[in-house]
């Protein structure tokens, strides 16, 4: 076994996402499954091989800094679930 | 012959001959859906009204003589990934159920100027994660060809949309073959433009070294036409080639002579299914009378591809997902204690179970002390992979092979097993993991009376080639001829 519940706790914390107990053990089963199949890339001897993130050779993209038109500001938070006076509402994150 | 069965080529010569209106070819459609989307479920959302809109504008320049734009009054139907602008743009997701886009995408932007009629929006694996547009949060999309079949994916709603006349034609996006493998399970043709050529800007971000904008059409001379209207630079995507696009159209040529073609021996492993098999092997052979030289290339690195993928492509998932966070858009839990607590709830309530695997392999794949073993090393085998298809385009023009492994699987049969359901992919993303380009044409159907595809594989920047040979491949067969009965 690659990765054990508790991983599978501390990834979910990363991530971001609850996950209840079925789901905890439904992905410890299936990560494990997944990774184990990964092993397969470790036949390779890579130690001389660049990585490639990207296929194009693209270096830095550069664009004139000028004002454009941008979207309006009820447009921007047309789909918010939650703003007032033009903000974007969150529950309070400093205390008193 | 109803006016929803044509190609794009033919309506748009009869709409400019008189022959019909926008407004007809449009009403055709709308009757088509209504006809049969109850079996198919193609669409998450059509715009009924918006179409008859667009289709009347058409109808008033042509009343008018002007001179129509390429794609004019041509129906369309757009993967739900795609914005649109005042049109709801969901992903297939509950997280974005309600999302109503401000902005068009570019693609969307050039369909309309081109006069192209958006039908709606179709339906896709969540995210655009999966094979089988199963994975989608709303229902499941079914193959036309067989209604207990899938459609493939992630682009299934696309693809059965022009199999089943629903749409003339589609697009979808590609980022291990979601344009391909539905297309060639619904027996429609499907194009995976090289990386940079279309721009992403304004599609839903999946894995965004990868992904890429695509046509799904009836024939190869649609796509043609529709990769005229979509490929080009745009300043507003960063990863944009800024190269030349040809007319598509002059590839339209019914001749291989001299064309040297590429089969990869190791896309035909034991146990492959041997109704893809033979049909492939029998489309090299036309190809060969025809006067294209056929020969057996190795790309070593395939049986690894797979297995790299599933960390690259999550782990950029990963990444790209983590801005939905029920704050400035998309679904926000209802109960919460504090942001963080939103946060979770906001993503466990919103995201499907493929979608939660994935950000968790590739979360996992990118933490601290596993970064190295895992996503560093999958970097340096996708060079690998790429070599391979550097070395072979030395030696051949384009490569053909399965588009994959298997036709149209029965519903439910992969959705419990992730590993299985993978291995639909194993043909077509080292495509987008070299960032080269591919096409799904139609080669033969199974006895069960389900299309199989053939892909072709070109050298980067050149579509032409693989038009050509699809295209010569076309004229000389009538499997894109053949529709489902519904």
């Amino acid at each position: 076994m690659k990765i054990t519940k508790k991983d599978v706790e501390h990834v979910a914390m990363l991530a971001r996402l609850y996950l209840d107990e079925e789901e905890k053990a439904k992905y410890t089963r299936q990560l494990n499954s997944i990774l184990d199949y990964m092993e397969k890339l470790n036949q390779l001897d890579t130690e001389k091989v660049e990585p490639t993130s990207h296929v194009l050779p693209i270096k830095n993209v550069f664009r004139k800094d000028r004002v454009e038109e941008s979207l309006a500001n009820e447009e921007v938070l047309a789909n918010a679930p939650d703003k007032e006076n033009g903000y974007f509402k969150v529950p309070k994150i400093i205390e008193d | 012959m109803k006016l929803c069965e044509l190609t794009a080529h033919e309506l748009k010569d009869m709409l400019r001959k008189g022959e019909t209106s926008s407004r007809e070819i449009t009403e055709s459609v709308l009757d088509r859906i209504q006809e049969v989307e109850e079996k198919v479920k193609a669409y998450v959302t059509i715009d009924r009204e918006g179409a008859l809109k667009q289709a009347d504008e058409i109808d008033e320049k042509l009343k008018q003589g002007e001179q129509l734009p390429p794609l004019a009054g041509i129906p369309i139907a757009l993967k739900d990934n795609m914005c649109t602008k005042g049109l709801k743009t969901t992903c297939s997701s509950k997280i974005l159920e309600n999302f109503v886009p401000p902005y068009d995408a570019t693609v969307v932007a050039k369909l309309k100027e081109n006069g192209a009629v958006i039908i709606g929006k179709t339906n896709m694996d969540e995210f655009a994660m999966g094979s089988s547009t199963e994975n989608s949060a709303f229902f499941n999309t079914a193959n036309p060809w067989d209604l207990t079949t899938v459609p493939g994916g992630s682009s299934g709603g696309s693809a059965a949309a022009v199999a089943a006349d629903e749409a003339v034609m589609a697009l979808g996006s590609d980022t291990g073959g979601s344009i391909r493998q539905p297309a060639a399970l619904c027996g429609v043709v499907g194009l995976k433009p090289t990386y940079g050529f279309v721009s992403r800007y304004g599609l839903i971000a999946f894995a965004s070294s990868l992904d890429q904008i695509g046509p799904i059409t009836r024939d190869v001379t649609d796509c043609a036409l529709l990769m005229n209207v979509i490929c080009g630079h745009d300043p507003r995507d960063s990863t944009s080639a800024d190269v030349k696009v040809p007319d598509f159209t002059r590839f339209l040529r019914n001749d291989v002579k001299g064309l040297r073609i590429g089969i990869p021996k190791e896309y035909f492993p034991e146990g492959i299914n041997p109704e893809v098999e033979k049909a492939v092997i029998n489309a090299g052979k036309l190809l060969e009378e025809l006067g294209a030289e056929i020969i057996e290339i190795s790309l070593p690195h395939t049986d690894y591809a797979l297995a790299d993928y599933y960390i690259i492509a999550p782990a950029e998932a990963s990444s790209n997902l983590a801005r939905y966070d029920g704050i400035q858009y998309g679904y926000r839990s209802q109960d919460y204690d504090d942001l963080i607590d939103l946060y979770k709830k906001t993503r466990s309530e919103g995201f499907g179970p493929e979608v939660k695997r994935r950000i968790m392999l590739g979360t996992y794949a990118l933490s601290s002390g596993y970064y190295d073993a895992y996503y560093l090393k999958a970097l340096k085998v996708r060079t690998l992979v790429k070599q391979d298809f550097d070395r072979a385009f030395e030696k051949v023009d384009c490569i053909i092979s399965p588009t994959s492994p298997t036709p149209a699987f029965k519903m439910g049969e992969k959705v419990d097993d992730p590993l299985a359901m993978y291995l639909s992919d194993v043909f077509t993303l080292p495509v987008n993991m070299a960032g080269i380009a591919g096409i799904s044409i139609p080669c033969g159907f199974s006895k069960e009376g389900l299309p199989i595809g053939l892909q072709v594989i070109g050298k980067p920047f050149d579509e032409g080639t693989i038009i050509q040979v699809a295209y010569t491949f076309e004229q000389n067969t009538d499997f894109h001829k053949r529709k489902p009965e519904l």
